[in-house]
């Protein structure tokens, strides 16, 4: 087993920005926070649902709303100029993060799922027939799946899957055969949230542009633990979400290529994201603000700022490998057991979550047993219920990983697990 | 430890594993279908009446899902034989606790009461009480 020393990053300094991994459970769930009925110490490991949040993001938001609380771009008092130099700010700080041109490029919206929306009721249902196809992937997040697959029934354009293969990867040819000239969008998932695959988005990305399609790339569980640059992927449209990495809830980014989001109607309509109303007309701000109508999200976006600073501080590749220990380890210990199957790629070869099902427990059971031992992972259909119908099971538990869990943490979920067994067994 | 621990007492793996009346009736006076979606769990249950309408003579059910909706089940297969539908119908969700003599998390009571419903709703249907229901579905 292997020791804090090899580590990529210092994990216990790491820990001490998150009071809560600190914490007890066990006691009555239907009043939030510690009680003296916990007794058992948490073990954390549903960060592909949400992460968990360091003192220094806590204190942004909390820097925010006891000093410079204000709406921004209305007013021009002071404390609305702070809050507007910081909120916009933070869309610059997101550009850099993920390669993007500038902050033109960076909407913020309210989750990926949002994000997803924008692009297929602001594009999708202008620029879509029945004669347009739009090409997702059988490992879609509902974000992606349900909406496109709406949108298809509203305009008529025919909605097409890439196959999953044995292993949980896209079957290449297959993509190659679906996607063609009537395609105008490809929607992947970055890394999928049940499989852990990574996907190949720049070869999806050239895929799509060969067939003058454009290409949005769910980037919701690649962002948060490893170095991505949009243009690199040559991305047409990026989707994250600030909860998964560190930031707050209420918060979701889309990229956009400056050029189509200038063509690009509007999502919602209102305040902040004109420039000029009569009674008969409207014209509208400039990106990125056109896209975000109303009070935005001030103090998220600039938490996920502060988000940002602390995991590019640490280092976006030192995050990648030590998730990528930890998964491996995950991966070989699990399947240690002979009636756990996992599925997806090797441990090698995926990212920082398992999902998977123990013989003859419903993974509703499982959860429930290993709850009892502090740990915290996540069952059902993970929103991927398409997927789970092609593997063939209701649902499974998946376990998934972030910069501050342990091999120690993966031991007593295996240690868990196997009580689940001789229970069942 | 906490709540699971006690979820998953002997009785409850022991129904799960050994479930009692189980399978199809062959002769059931009503029978009715019900599905929890939020663990896929399901459920049908056929109830046989005396012949004087009231007094169920037994219970036997089918079903596929988690330990805790399959387990209510069985134990309730048990303790509704010789009961009326009356009593059936007056059953609530501490009824089902008590007989399943565990403490149920709060996302889990779907699980748990599937069964009563699924045997609720079909007396109903019965008795011409609902109309037109052809599957329970369990809410909050
Ligand atoms: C791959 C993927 N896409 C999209 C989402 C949706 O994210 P959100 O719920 O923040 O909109 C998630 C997370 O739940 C996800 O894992």
């Amino acid at each position: 087993m292997s020791t804090q020393e090899s580590y990529p990053i210092d994990v216990d300094a790491i820990r001490e920005d998150f009071p809560i991994l600190q914490r007890k459970i066990g006691g009555d769930v239907t009043v939030p926070g510690p009680s003296e009925d916990d007794d058992t110490p948490l073990v954390y490991l549903d960060n592909g649902a949400t992460s968990q949040t360091p003192d220094q993001v806590v204190d942004a938001i909390a820097d925010y709303y006891r000093t410079y609380n204000s709406n921004v771009h209305r007013g021009i008092h002071h404390l609305s100029q702070e809050a507007s130099v910081a909120y916009e700010n933070a869309h610059d700080r997101v550009a850099e993060f993920i390669g993007a041109n500038g902050r033109e490029e960076v909407v913020f919206t309210k989750n990926t799922t949002e994000s997803e929306n924008l692009v297929a009721y602001a594009w999708g249902l202008n620029e879509l027939g029945p004669e347009d196809s739009v090409v997702l992937t059988q490992m879609e997040h509902h974000a992606s799946l349900v909406t496109w697959q709406q949108i298809g029934k509203k305009t008529g354009a025919d909605v097409r899957f890439i196959r999953v293969d044995e292993e949980g990867r896209l079957d290449m040819d297959h993509a190659r055969e679906l996607v063609d000239d009537s395609t105008k969008m490809v929607s992947v998932v970055h890394v999928s949230n049940t499989l852990g695959t990574v996907n190949p988005v720049s070869e999806l990305a050239d895929l799509a542009h060969d067939h003058g399609a454009y290409i949005f790339v769910d980037g919701a569980q690649s962002v948060p633990n490893r170095p991505v640059d949009v243009q690199d992927i040559d991305a047409d449209f990026f989707a994250f979400s600030g909860h998964k990495m560190c930031g707050p809830t209420g918060i979701g980014v889309l990229y956009g290529k400056e050029e189509i989001l200038e063509e690009m109607e509007p999502y919602l309509y209102g305040g902040e994201m004109i420039r000029r109303v009569s009674y008969d007309d409207a014209s509208w701000e400039d990106l990125p603000w056109k896209f975000e109508a109303g009070t935005p999200v001030i103090a998220q976006g600039i938490a996920l700022h502060a988000a940002i600073d602390y995991l590019d501080d640490i280092g976006m590749e030192k995050i990648q490998r030590h998730e990528e220990q930890l998964v491996e380890y995950a991966y070989d210990e699990l399947t240690a057991f002979d009636d756990v199957e996992i599925y997806g790629p090797p441990g090698d070869d995926r990212g920082g979550l398992v999902a998977f099902n123990l013989d003859g427990v419903h993974a509703h059971d499982l959860s429930s047993i290993v709850n009892d031992y502090g740990v915290a992972i996540r069952a059902g259909d993970h929103c991927t219920q398409p997927l789970h119908d092609t593997l063939g099971v209701a649902a499974s538990a998946r376990a998934s990983f972030y910069l501050y869990n342990t091999h120690e943490e993966i031991d007593v979920l295996v240690d868990a697990v196997d009580e689940a067994r001789q229970l069942f067994g | 430890m906490g709540m699971g621990s006690d979820m998953y007492r002997q009785q409850i793996l022991d129904h799960y594993k050994n479930p009692r009346n189980y399978g199809e009736m062959e002769d059931p006076t009503f029978s009715h279908v019900g599905e929890n979606p939020s663990c896929g769990d399901t459920i049908k249950v056929d109830v046989r009446l005396e012949d004087d309408g009231e007094t169920i003579e037994y219970v036997s059910f089918t079903g596929d899902g988690c330990a805790i909706s399959q387990a209510s089940a069985s134990l309730l297969s048990e303790k509704l034989q010789g009961t009326t539908l009356d009593e059936l119908e007056s059953m609530d969700t501490d009824d089902v606790t008590e007989m399943l003599g565990v403490d149920i998390s709060p996302m889990r009571i779907k699980c748990a009461v599937l069964a009563r419903q699924v045997a609720q709703d079909g007396a109903k249907l019965h008795e011409g009480e609902l109309d037109d229901l052809d599957r329970t579905v369990t809410e909050e």
